[in-house]
């Protein structure tokens, strides 16, 4: 378990040193690589860091997103058509470490493009680029061990979730081999912005504090809110992602500018 | 019960689906041992679909070509018109000893769907379809036929718009509803418990065809050939002929136009991938990007493969060939007018193959085809597709 403390580890234990109050939750925006254009993205993720955001959860689309609902499936199809890759995405990474964006990034990535690329050369790259952490939503526990195994030997956090249905066995099993954090699944279903905040997720998450208070808590799926980040962190959640929500944002307005000045705004919302 | 077949299979889905999973393993592992489900399902497949499907001898076709003696087994005469019946009787059955009201189904041709939507209304459950609107529009007789029987079709719009996309939808909607529905999948792919457990329920066609050759003929056959999109009727009929290694098997890919478009997985340029929860054999690109396919047959459309068939191809158990659009069009006149049984556009793949293998062969060889499904289905789009030139 020694493994070198990713950007990750460190962020979550400086906000605990900071004792924020207790219905705050850092603000994990996911963005899409590459929806519409690469340069986009790299203003998307410079204007929600420079606002306050406390890390990013990259995505590399993939030709069939099956745990995404429409609005992540339909940023990753755009991405697609513009000529995004895994490489060029990586490659992304790198430039935005070159610009000197220090906050902890994290992969997500369908686990296709892992296998077909080669896990070990996969997670390498990802390491080389900048990255701290992968999720590849499509990989449980049961399935996870190799990729596990290199992810560690690589300082990479792999990222497990877990979902109101999984069992206790599970769970603590899960619990076990954790590291960064415990990406919790708020909703039974795909991704998408929700209304109201899941009350399934908020008992997992004492749940889980009651069996490893060590390991940091991050809400995703359907999160869409300052609310909804409030309503978790007062469960005891470290950490909000938000995804879908950001995608809407960007599309409603069709001039870029405008839309990284409302992003700019929603992220000033959600890191309080 | 093992998730995997030599390196392919497994359950790679969403952590949300791992229990939904399980559950359906601990209930296919009780219920598949089950007397009474056994004997219910041995009932409706005989008195409702209508097993056991004959062993034909096809004479004529066979005189024609001068070679090898062709079987057909005919999985075309099953109730809905193909072998789909077998396996979505099982699931059906199987869902309401679960206490699940509600089924979802993927469909390519169509033929699942109708399986589907059928059981659905013998059994009083609730059904939803997903198909692919390009699917959709090759297949709208099947459209209309599963709204006849009940049920609710959902129309999909996302990426090529056939079955992949139909089993992506299928797949969403069961992580968010699983814990009143059962997904129906219609083929031996997917996540594990799926590709035992519909390998199992249409292990009845090689199981029938072994005793039925037996009694014609008083020997194992030379040769199986079958079509594989997903896999299911393939493997059906392979399975429980395995350890008979004086028998080839042949599975027979969409070969498309020929060239860059088609859906042969083996036989042209698949690589192993992880795809709709199985590691398995798949057309995707260097990045892992899954390509679109594209066949004359909606039920051969398909990236992926049932990761049994992976295996088999990996140990050479069986050998994997794909036939062209033309050749399957061909051989869907030829047995047309030499037997007067038209096929569906998938198992004319079969046919096209028996055909180039019956002529290399010796007359006292026998091949068995398996004859998936009727070409009903398949009469108009090909009326279309030859008027069109």
């Amino acid at each position: 378990m020694t493994q070198k403390q990713t950007r990750t580890t460190q962020l979550f234990a400086r906000l605990k040193k900071e004792n924020r109050s207790a219905d705050f939750a850092a603000f994990m925006p996911y963005v899409c690589a590459g929806d519409p254009n690469p340069n986009f993205t790299k203003k998307l993720i410079r204007t929600l860091v420079e606002n306050g955001a406390h890390a990013i959860e990259m995505g590399i689309p993939f030709s069939d997103p099956v745990a995404d609902g429409s609005t992540i499936q339909k940023a990753s199809q755009r991405a697609l058509k513009a000529g995004m890759t895994p490489d060029k995405a990586i490659d992304l990474i790198s430039e935005l470490r070159t610009d000197g964006i220090e906050v902890p990034i994290i992969v997500m990535s369908y686990y296709n493009l892992v296998f077909v690329n080669g896990q070990d050369e996969f997670v390498r790259k990802i390491k080389k680029a900048g990255a701290d952490g992968l999720i590849v939503p499509d990989v449980p526990l049961e399935e996870s061990d190799e990729l596990e195994r290199i992810c560690k030997r690589n300082g990479i956090d792999l990222i497990y979730l877990i979902a109101p249905t999984t069992t206790n066995e599970r769970l603590y099993a899960i619990i076990k081999r954790a590291s960064g954090f415990l990406y919790i699944v708020a909703v039974a279903g795909t991704t998408g912005a929700r209304e109201n905040t899941s009350k399934a997720a908020i008992e997992l998450i004492s749940k889980v504090k009651g069996i490893r208070k060590d390991i940091p808590v991050v809400v995703g799926f359907g999160v869409s809110k300052a609310e909804h980040a409030k309503e978790y962190a007062k469960a005891g959640a470290d950490g909000v992602i938000v995804g879908s929500k950001i995608t809407d944002i960007c599309r409603s307005e069709g001039i870029e500018e405008k839309a990284l000045i409302k992003i700019a705004k929603f992220t000033k919302e959600m890191k309080e | 019960m093992s998730r995997y077949f030599g390196e392919f299979g497994g359950q790679f889905v969403a952590e949300t689906l791992v229990p939904a999973l399980r559950e359906l393993e601990i209930a296919y592992e009780r219920y598949s041992k089950d007397p009474e489900f056994q004997k219910e399902l041995d009932y409706q497949l005989k008195q409702y679909a209508g097993r056991e499907t004959p062993l034909y001898p096809a004479k004529r076709l066979s005189e024609k070509i001068g070679g090898a003696k062709i079987y057909l087994k005919r999985e075309d005469l099953l109730h809905t018109g193909a072998h789909k019946i077998n396996n979505a009787l099982g699931q059906a059955l199987l869902a309401k000893k679960m206490g699940k009201k509600r089924i979802i189904a993927e469909t390519g041709a169509g033929q699942h769907g109708v399986a589907s939507a059928t059981v659905c209304a013998l059994l009083g459950l609730d059904c939803e379809v997903y198909m692919g609107k390009i699917d959709a529009q090759r297949q709208a007789l099947n459209v209309y036929r599963m709204k006849l029987l009940g049920a609710k079709v959902n129309i999909v719009e996302d990426g090529s718009q056939t079955l992949k996309d139909a089993v992506n939808e299928a797949l969403r909607d069961y992580t968010a509803n699983f814990e009143n529905t059962h997904y129906l999948l219609g083929s031996a792919l997917g996540p594990h418990p799926y590709p035992t457990m519909v390998r199992d329920f249409q292990s009845i066609i090689g199981k029938e065809a072994k005793e039925q050759i037996l009694y014609a003929e008083n020997r194992l056959p030379d040769a199986l050939i079958a079509c594989v999109g997903g896999g299911s009727n393939a493997i059906g009929l392979f399975y429980p002929f395995l350890d008979d290694l004086s028998t080839e098997m042949i599975g027979v890919e969409a070969g498309g136009d020929g060239r860059e478009k088609h859906a042969a997985r083996f036989s042209k340029d698949g690589r192993k991938g992880v795809f709709h929860g199985m590691k398995t054999y798949l057309l995707c690109d260097k990045d892992g990007q899954v390509k679109e396919t594209h066949s004359v047959s909606a039920g051969l459309d398909y990236a992926a493969v049932g990761p049994e068939h992976s295996k088999l191809f990996s140990v050479n158990r069986a050998k994997y060939v794909s036939v062209t659009d033309a050749e399957a069009l061909a051989a869907f006149h030829e047995l047309a007018r030499y037997e007067g049984i038209i096929p569906a556009l998938e198992s004319s793949h079969a046919v096209a193959q028996a055909i180039k293998e019956a002529k290399i062969r010796s007359k006292d060889q026998i091949i068995i085809v398996n004859l998936s499904g009727r070409g009903d289905k398949d009469v108009e789009y090909v009326k279309r597709l030859e008027e069109a030139g």
